[in-house]
This record gives structure tokens, C-alpha cells and sequence, in this order.
């Protein structure tokens, strides 16, 4: 079936995971195909956008950071937004995982991983889903910075 | 006719609170929008422009009208990810 032609629905199948626990996001991503793919052969592309804790923003040095989220809502909003990305290109799997609570730097914040038969769906699907949740998903970061004082992170840059 | 309102991040410090729960009678109801339940459960006169606000876990605008039941949550824009 070329992509052309593929079929694009607004149920295909999906995970969203909100996490206390930090992650290994391609260990979690390899888990997650073995489990809901087994047996199928007709995906070409998978493409996985990994976030990752910084330890500086706005030219402070970051100790650590705290995401809070409005549980109800959060998972209203990725099903939405991964329906948007099922209503646009023919996407066969996605998997959203999402941390909360107490991070620190080198750690990983979200995994967003798409499969579809060829690539223009699975990256064009990956970067749709993640602005998205950048700009719609209530969740909302704390920083601590080295110098001692704690302060909310604003709001996010537009696709950078 | 019973309101729950939510408050989040920063809007919960600078509140105080999560969350209030409210009584309105049902005339009172008929017609009162998010604006107006923002005085209310804050005694804020101004809308902050970025403020966001969702009934029932969607996206609302601030014209929106309340209903009873309904899950009111204000909160400042979102930086996950």
C-alpha cells in the first residue's frame, strides 16, 4: 500500500504514559513496538523525538526542575492531538511518554515516537505532535536554579 | 448548582489554593461566564491576557458560559515538553 493510498483514521492505535520515574526512552520505545507491533510488517519508518533536561535556560545555570500537570486534562489533550496527527497523515502507532515531578538535567522529559509506512508521515507526524503538546498540553515547569531561587518557566519558544 | 474551579503553576501560588468549589443559584447561572467566575473566585477585576482556561478538561474562551457540574480550571500558558 503506497501512502498515497494508506488509510488515515483517527483511531489508530496509541500509548500515552505520564511518568514519576525518570525513563530510558528507546528501551521504553523498543518495549512498546515488541509489544503492540509484533507480528506486523507493513511499517516502514518510525521516527522518536527525544526531549531532554538542560542544565541552563535564560542564561541561568539549572539545578533541577519540577513539571506539574493537570492529570484529566493531560491525557484529553495528547489523545486529541494525536487524533489531529491521525487526521493528517497516515499514521499507523505513537507513542507519547511524559515525565512529572522532580527532573534533573541529562534526563529525559518526553518521547514522542510515530510509526507509518514511509517517512514524510512518521517525521511530519513526530514534529506535529510535539509543537502541539508544546503549545496545548497542560503541563507546566518549575526550575531550580544554582544560585537558590526557583521560578516557573514562562512559556514555550514557537517551534525551536 | 455546584462549580469547582481549578487554579495551576503559578496562578496556584499567587492564589493560594488549588481549587474552590462554589454555590450559584440556578438565575445566577443563566448566564455567567468565565470572566465573570474569574472575579468571583479571585476578586480580580482584570483577565490576564495569557490566561488560560478550560471547562471539563477543553480549551474555552473567556466569553464562554458556566454550567452546573461543570470542572472550571484557569491556568498560565503551558511549558511542557
Amino acid at each position: 500500500m503506497s501512502s498515497s493510498t494508506a488509510k488515515i483514521t483517527t483511531t489508530s492505535v496509541r500509548k500515552i504514559m505520564i511518568v514519576e520515574e525518570s525513563f530510558d526512552p528507546l528501551k521504553t520505545q523498543a518495549d512498546y513496538q515488541r509489544e503492540s507491533m509484533s507480528g506486523k510488517t507493513d511499517y516502514g519508518a518510525t521516527a522518536n523525538f527525544v526531549g531532554t533536561m538542560r542544565d541552563f535556560n535564560e542564561g541561568d545555570d539549572v539545578l533541577s526542575m519540577t513539571l506539574e500537570h493537570y492529570p484529566a486534562m493531560t491525557s484529553k489533550q495528547l489523545n486529541e492531538i494525536v487524533d489531529q496527527a491521525c487526521s493528517k497523515w497516515p499514521i499507523q502507532n505513537t507513542l507519547i511518554v511524559h515525565r512529572v515531578g522532580e527532573i534533573f538535567p541529562a534526563e529525559s522529559i518526553v518521547l514522542v515516537s510515530v510509526w507509518s509506512a514511509h517517512r514524510n508521515a512518521a517525521f511530519d507526524g513526530c514534529r506535529y505532535i510535539m509543537e502541539a503538546l508544546k503549545h496545548q498540553a497542560p503541563f507546566w515547569k518549575k526550575e531550580a536554579l544554582i544560585a537558590g531561587d526557583t521560578r516557573w518557566v514562562a512559556e514555550n519558544t514557537k517551534g525551536e | 448548582m455546584t462549580i469547582k474551579v481549578l487554579y495551576f503553576a503559578s496562578l496556584r501560588e499567587e492564589i493560594g489554593r488549588a481549587n474552590d468549589q462554589f454555590q450559584f443559584s440556578e438565575e445566577q447561572l443563566l448566564s455567567l461566564d468565565v470572566v465573570q467566575l474569574w472575579q468571583h473566585a479571585t476578586g480580580k477585576t482584570s483577565f490576564p491576557e495569557q490566561l488560560l482556561v478550560a471547562i471539563n478538561q477543553e480549551y474555552k474562551d473567556q466569553k464562554a458560559l458556566i454550567n452546573d457540574g461543570d470542572e472550571v480550571a484557569f491556568f498560565p500558558p503551558v511549558t511542557g515538553g
